[in-house]
């Protein structure tokens, strides 16, 4: 349903200002302004501050935030891993856009940083929601191959041509930047599949190979499910890998169409 | 179940509050927008018909109202509406067959429906105000 303002329980208050020690920088300071929730106290989020001297880390957000939790401040908890954009776990909303932490630079933003969690999600803690129903979603496409045919000696093939239609469709590391940037999944998260499932669901239904194409459609076929995208692009706006579910979403739609005539 | 609770009492993250928002974004929830704008602004035309059908001395209330300057500025907010939508319209025929799905390009149809909506309003009411006996 579509609420325009957050529970009770989740309006932010203002936090804790941390200041960077005096006469200690040596490069320009950068301000951070980060979404604080602590599962263990019961209070509000909060936004705290920090200010940090950018000659100390690297020129990534996620330097900045591995710099904070180093240095500054180790309760920020945040999820990270492969820190070169391939992982997708530091996935979070950085100045009021979903991207990945880790190939955003620190140049990129003017002023102070907004850095919150992905957008309409349960908060675990700090930066790192909830994504159990978007892996579910992820589950229900069934992201495979699936075959009637008997298996053949070696490996199912397939024609360049054919291969090519899986291009920037694959490259998905589902991050979770796009579904959680779209109004549609914010207000229908639970029956809406969200561009990443569907871009995902394109992905097999386009598969050459793949011989379930016609059970995926029927399964799709439903006014929330595939439906509720109603073209507002967010999702291809924020990809961080550049992939377009938006165009896969269509393409979904067209294939619909084109079965029944 | 501890777990399962506390779960429950997790805080929503904040959505619209930090969202940055894009032109294709703007321009979908205007298209929402100005339809119901659209089916408000029948309800005058079918109201105009009512006072036509009425006789003339509720008419004349009516064009009174519509000729005022608060009802004209009535009017042409549904000329902008009606404008705006038929270009979404045709973006959409144009979504339909697949193409305009770039960010960049998606961008540049957005800006363009809201200078069209706005300049075709007063396209329109420029080219009513040439018809003899049309006071705009």
């Amino acid at each position: 349903m579509v609420q325009l303002t957050l529970p009770k329980n989740s309006k932010i208050k203002t936090g804790k200002t941390w200041s960077a020690p005096e006469g200690s920088s040596s490069g320009p300071l950068r301000t951070f302004r980060v979404y604080r929730f602590d599962p263990d106290n019961g209070e509000n989020p909060r936004w705290d501050t920090y200010n940090v001297d950018t000659s100390k880390f690297g020129p990534m957000i996620l330097d900045a935030l591995i710099y904070i939790k180093n240095e500054v401040d180790p309760t920020l908890a945040f999820r990270r891993s492969c820190r070169e954009g391939v992982c997708g776990s530091c996935a979070m909303n950085i100045g009021g856009r979903n991207t990945i932490a880790c190939t955003k630079g620190v140049d990129e933003f003017k002023g102070a940083i907004t850095i919150s969690p992905l957008p309409h999600q349960p908060v675990i803690k700090d930066l790192v929601p909830d994504l159990s129903q978007f892996y579910a979603q992820h589950a229900y496409v069934a992201p495979y191959l699936q075959t009637t045919t008997p298996e053949p000696q070696k490996e199912w093939k397939q024609t360049p041509q054919d291969r090519e239609k899986l291009d920037g469709l694959y490259e998905c590391i589902m991050c979770a930047s796009c579904s959680t940037s779209c109004p549609s999944y914010w207000w229908n998260g639970d029956k809406y599949l969200g561009p990443a499932a569907l871009l995902q669901a394109y992905r097999w239904l386009i598969d050459s190979r793949d011989e379930a194409t016609g059970d995926r459609l029927d399964d799709l076929e439903d006014p929330f499910k595939l439906y509720r995208c109603h073209t507002i692009m967010n999702c291809a706006q924020v990809c961080p890998k550049g992939l377009n579910p938006a165009e896969a979403i269509a393409s979904i739609k067209t294939m619909m169409v084109e079965r029944r005539v | 179940m501890a777990n399962q609770v506390e779960a429950d009492k997790r805080p929503l993250s904040p959505h619209l509050q930090v969202w940055k928002f894009h032109p294709t974004m703007l321009t979908s929830i205007m298209q929402r927008i100005t339809g119901v704008g659209n089916a408000l602004g029948v309800a005058i035309v079918v109201g105009w018909l009512f006072a036509i059908a009425s006789g003339g001395d509720i008419y004349r209330c009516y064009d009174v109202f519509f000729t005022s300057i608060f009802g004209k500025i009535i009017l042409f907010g549904f000329t902008v509406s009606v404008m705006y939508h038929l270009a979404q319209g045709v973006r959409f025929l144009f979504w339909d067959m697949g193409k305009g799905f770039t960010p960049a390009v998606a961008n540049f149809w957005s800006y363009f429906t809201i200078a069209f909506g706005v300049l075709g309003a007063v396209g329109v009411w420029f080219f009513a105000g040439l018809i003899p006996g049309v006071a705009v």
